[in-house]
């Protein structure tokens, strides 16, 4: 086809004891979005890699503007227009946006000095083109990360890329930011760019894909333009088998009620009240920064609150500090697993004891490792851990993976409040559902639990219950029977009127 | 292949030892085996406080000054009269208290460990200088007091039985107790421990005290060996104490290693001190070839390093087929 602007074909790679790619092709059109789909470990990145010349292919051909093409390096696909935004991304925070935009491709005149003005002129003219609206000179660790994102895309400008490849490129943004995202690839499109989009968040690929390829363990699995598809069958090729529902919803019972918070005030939290019942989901939901996390992380004792009340069973309990928070029943599963939710340098065993090596210790302070190993045995075969064994690295497994066993841990604990904050961020369909079949098994034991998200049809899909938050402010708690996506945006955004109609 | 990565400063340790024995013959004596073990133990016993305190992503620069501090009041108590039994829980003491301030500044102040300790090293020091005026304090005669430093047990110095003793019991509050495991945790992601309940403050003071207790057994070693006190004693013994832990695989980023390796990386270091006085080297060259050696154990576990050994031993390989 004449359109095609590049293609892949059987391409594969091994690392040592693992063959991470089988068989992979895709082909990108020129002026479309190609959807990229599959597991964490489907060989995704590693294709990525290969064509943007961070590893070498050990078999298969790459084609690319009509000529067969091998990149030893980034910097000889950099030179052919070939632009790649990492999932983690790679600013220099301390710098400021135009010294970022032309890191290693600065300006200078004769003698070596900088030409500041140049820089600055087009690194403004780079920043309006991606409707960035700031001065050039703003340091990118003042910016949020939606900013940061365009400030990469803006830099794929300046080789003056004609495929851009975006790793889960929203990932940690803010809806308002995933917007500006959506509009910029629109006009990238209309440029005649291409574009390579990975992502595990369907509602987004139907959005903004014009075609989609799908990925399974290393191997090519189908490549369809995206009108003639459904999520349902994109599911059923990521996973290889049928799922059935994304979202099983299990009624709740609800029991006594077990935990609860009175007036609390603190940074981001205003005079907020409310309680938890024994076999219920409650739903956090409003946009990022509203003051979801703060307050769950206020209830674990993880956040500095200057007033408020806490009771347990109808007690009143004073939690300053995590420690207080677990020995009242109550656990968090931090969103950021690798920021503070997982110490990623000691095994899966040590991850999921550590919160309750007490309960192992025996005579001299000693810790039962038989006890301790058996259990954590039956964890990872209950969460479906996939991990060699417990004493495997938990930096080694993947995201999936890394997520639960942090619920591992917090299951260990034996709660009675488990509080999840985006419990599936960056997690693939196949582990996403085992989560939430697991949320609702807990539940129905008994479990109270808080679940943060900033995904609607997982807010919906789960939980019995929706405190929706704005601006720090608890605006509404509705039952399921009155939760719509609508309503919920309505009291996260505010003016209710204007968004009823 | 496992285990050779796993021992590799075990290795090191051993490839060392073989290659002197080969040209010295008064090396390979049990004699002077025991010799080094006694000289290695001021410096492990030190070091191994220090890869706690590495372990949770510290830094302690203080012991030298600790160990001296400690040391003068002892001598101090001793050539006042006082009884041994009361010299020794002093010494403790003020490694204990020296220890608890640094903790606490780190932990609770949220000083950088490498401030803090850089500091406190200058003020304990400061202190035992006061202290001595200066001078050296002569403890006077103390049998029980010698017994410390020169005493023995069945043949083997009292000095050794005590790192063993230490040794042992560091092993098993790492690897078999709550607290080894917070170390680990700590050092390896401090937000995440918090998160998980542990009381990471409490824990990274316990751990700054115990290696300020270390420092001063150190320092009551080698106070009863000198039979007094120097003022200057233990300058530089931080670096030492760094370089075994380092030696010996711990890394200084927190969360990585174990006393084993540090175990190696102190007797690799007092290996080649004996080996190289044996062969009459200079000290003005010992310190080179030290340093040196510390570059090579460090730059194997680089991917740098590491690809020079590959190449260098698929060179050696080919020679032979």
């Amino acid at each position: 086809m004449e359109n095609v602007l590049l293609e892949m074909k059987g391409i594969s790679k091994s690392f040592p004891g693992v063959k991470a790619l089988k068989s992979g092709n895709l082909t990108v059109y020129k002026g479309r979005v190609m959807a990229l789909l599959g597991e964490n470990g489907a060989g995704k990145s590693t294709l990525m890699n290969i064509l943007s010349g961070v590893f070498e292919a050990d078999g298969g051909e790459i084609f690319y503007q009509g000529k067969k093409v091998s990149f030893k390096n980034t910097h000889q696909s950099a030179g052919c227009g070939i632009a790649m935004i990492h999932q983690e991304l790679n600013l220099i925070p301390r710098l400021s946006a135009a010294e970022n935009l032309f890191l290693g491709r600065e300006f200078t005149n004769r003698f070596g000095k900088l030409d500041k003005k140049k820089i600055y002129q087009k690194s403004q003219e780079l920043l309006k083109k991606v409707r960035l609206d700031i001065p050039p000179d703003t340091i990118v660790k003042d910016l949020s990360v939606g900013a940061r994102q365009m400030i990469e895309i803006a830099k794929s400008f300046t080789i003056d890329a004609n495929l851009i490849i975006m790793d889960e490129p929203t990932a940690s943004l803010v809806d308002r930011d995933v917007e500006r995202l959506f509009d910029l690839i629109a006009e990238l499109k209309k440029d005649g760019k291409s574009i390579i989009y990975i992502s595990h968040r369907l509602d987004e690929i139907f959005k903004i894909a014009d075609d989609v390829t799908v990925m399974r363990d290393g191997e090519f699995v189908s490549m369809r333009p995206i009108v003639q598809t459904n999520e349902e069958q994109l599911i059923e090729d990521i996973v290889g088998r049928k799922v059935g529902k994304r979202y099983p919803f299990v009624k709740g019972v609800r029991g006594k009620k077990i935990f609860e918070f009175k007036n609390l005030v603190g940074k981001n939290i205003k005079n907020s009240s409310g309680a938890f019942y024994e076999g219920q989901t409650v739903g956090f939901s409003g946009l990022v920064g509203s003051g979801r996390t703060e307050l769950a992380r206020a209830i674990f004792g993880a956040y500095n609150l200057s007033g408020g009340e806490f009771f347990v069973d109808a007690k009143s309990v004073k939690i300053k500090t995590p420690k207080q928070a677990l020995k009242c029943g109550i656990v968090y599963l931090s969103e950021d697993r690798k920021g503070d939710g997982l110490v990623l340098s000691i095994s899966v065993l040590g991850n999921t004891t550590l919160s309750s090596l007490k309960s192992l210790e025996s005579k001299l302070l000693k810790i039962n490792k038989k006890k301790e190993k058996s259990i954590v045995k039956s964890l990872i075969e209950k969460l479906y851990i996939k991990t060699p064994s417990g004493a495997q690295i938990v930096k080694n497994l993947s995201g999936g993976n890394q997520q639960k066993v942090a619920l591992a841990r917090a299951l260990m604990v034996k709660p009675k409040l488990l509080i999840l904050d985006e419990p599936t961020r960056g997690i693939d369909v196949g582990a996403k559902k085992e989560i939430y079949d697991l949320i609702n098994e807990l539940k129905s034991a008994g479990m109270a639990i808080l679940m943060i998200s900033s995904d609607m049809n997982e807010i919906l899909g789960l939980s019995d219950r929706v405190m929706v938050f704005r601006e720090g402010e608890i605006t509404a708690n509705l039952e399921r029977e009155e939760a719509s996506s609508e309503r919920i945006m309505s009291y996260a955004i505010g003016g209710v009127s204007s968004l009823r109609a | 292949m496992d285990i050779l990565k796993r021992n590799k400063p075990f290795i090191g340790l051993l490839l060392l030892c073989v290659a002197i024995a080969f040209v010295s013959p008064d090396f390979r004596t049990t004699g002077n085996f025991l010799i080094i073990l006694r000289q290695t133990s001021i410096n492990f016993i030190i070091a191994l406080g220090m890869t706690l305190v590495i372990l949770t992503g510290g830094i302690d620069l203080s012991v030298g000054s600790i160990l001296a501090f400690s040391s003068a009041v002892s001598a101090w108590l001793l050539a006042s009269g006082y009884h041994a039994g009361l010299a020794i829980c002093a010494a403790l003491l003020i490694g204990a208290a020296c220890g608890l301030i640094n903790g606490i500044f780190i932990s609770y102040g949220k000083l950088q460990p490498f401030i803090m300790t850089l500091v406190s090293m200058t003020i304990f020091r400061g202190l035992t200088l006061v202290f001595t005026d200066g001078r050296p304090i002569n403890a006077g005669e103390n049998l029980t007091f010698e017994f410390v430093g020169n005493g023995y047990i069945f043949g083997i110095p009292f000095p050794i039985i005590l790192m063993i003793f230490l040794f042992a019991l560091a092993y098993y509050l790492l690897n078999w107790t709550r607290f080894g495991r917070y170390i680990y945790a700590i050092g390896g992601n401090e937000d995440a421990s918090r998160l998980a309940g542990i009381n990471v403050e409490i824990n990274k003071t316990a751990v700054y005290i115990a290696c300020g207790i270390l420092s001063a057994i150190a320092g009551i070693i080698l106070t009863s060996r000198l039979a007094g006190a120097q003022p200057t004693a233990g300058t530089g013994y931080e670096l030492d104490a760094i370089a075994a832990a380092v030696v010996g695989g711990t890394s200084l980023a927190g969360g990585i290693g174990n006393i084993q390796g540090t175990f190696a990386g102190a007797l690799i270091i007092g290996v080649l001190s004996n080996a190289l006085n044996l062969l009459k080297v200079s000290s003005y060259y010992q310190t080179i070839v030290k340093g040196l050696v510390i570059l090579i154990a460090v730059l194997i576990d680089q991917p740098f390093g590491r690809k020079i050994v590959m190449t260098l031993l698929q060179k050696i390989k080919g020679r032979k087929l």
